[in-house]
């Protein structure tokens, strides 16, 4: 039962990395296009957890652990960036 | 209580990923990016949360160890996610709107977005509005 629930989870996050991709592409805006990536960020952590989940190891939480961290960074530095021109002034 | 905690598991994997994918719809799917930032709080509260929350209970039945790695990395989220979007709001704002055509914050102060800095060109142009002075 959590093999089939495991595979339905991993095409879901799958697919919706695939949209994020396609927001990434289409999005009119820079705006539009950081948040797209913070969501796919979000969506490679779930992913990542799933891996752990199938292979029975705990090593990805610090791998997902670290994901996060640098997407949270990244995020602020692109929002940053976006309203002053500038990371650390 | 194997039987229940593989269903339970089960069931928070397939919610998960059900919110996973109506989060990345929605950014897809939404007209703007204000109502944009609405979408992805779905995947990251309860698609992330769910698949962690599973992923907790499987170590503790199935494994035979007990782990709070995922409350931290949940914490870490629920931390985040609300910084992140109010950044993304503030640089949208910064970009796309003109301060005439917000309403009055009601302080002494402008909207803390368009308060550039000194050396800031490039919301020089006229319709651009008047700078805040202490």
């Amino acid at each position: 039962m959590i093999g089939y629930a495991l595979m339905f989870a991993f095409a879901c996050f799958g697919v919706a990395l695939l949209l994020n991709l396609w927001r990434i592409a289409a999005g009119p805006g820079v705006a539009d296009r950081v948040l797209a990536l913070d969501t796919m960020v979000i969506n490679a952590i779930a992913l990542l957890i799933l891996y752990g989940i199938l292979e029975g190891t705990s090593v990805y939480f610090e791998a997902s652990m670290l994901f996060a961290m640098t997407g949270f960074v990244s995020t602020v530095a692109y929002a940053r960036f976006m309203l002053r021109g500038d990371i650390i002034e | 209580m194997a039987m229940l905690a593989e269903a339970a598991v089960a069931g928070l994997l397939v919610v998960a990923g059900v919110f996973g994918l109506v989060g990345s719809y929605g950014l897809l799917k939404l007209p703007d990016l204000m109502t944009r930032l609405h979408a992805p709080t779905k995947a990251t509260t309860l698609g992330v949360g769910g698949v962690l929350i599973a992923s907790m209970i499987h170590f503790a039945v199935f494994e035979g160890h007990l782990s709070f790695h995922e409350l931290l990395i949940t914490l870490f989220l629920f931390l985040t996610a609300p910084i992140t979007a109010h950044f993304i709001a503030k640089a949208w704002l910064h970009r796309n709107a003109r301060a005439a055509d917000l309403p009055p914050p009601g302080g002494a102060k402008g909207w803390a977005t368009f308060e550039a800095a000194p050396d800031d060109h490039r919301r020089s142009d006229p319709a651009a509005p008047p700078k805040h002075e202490a």
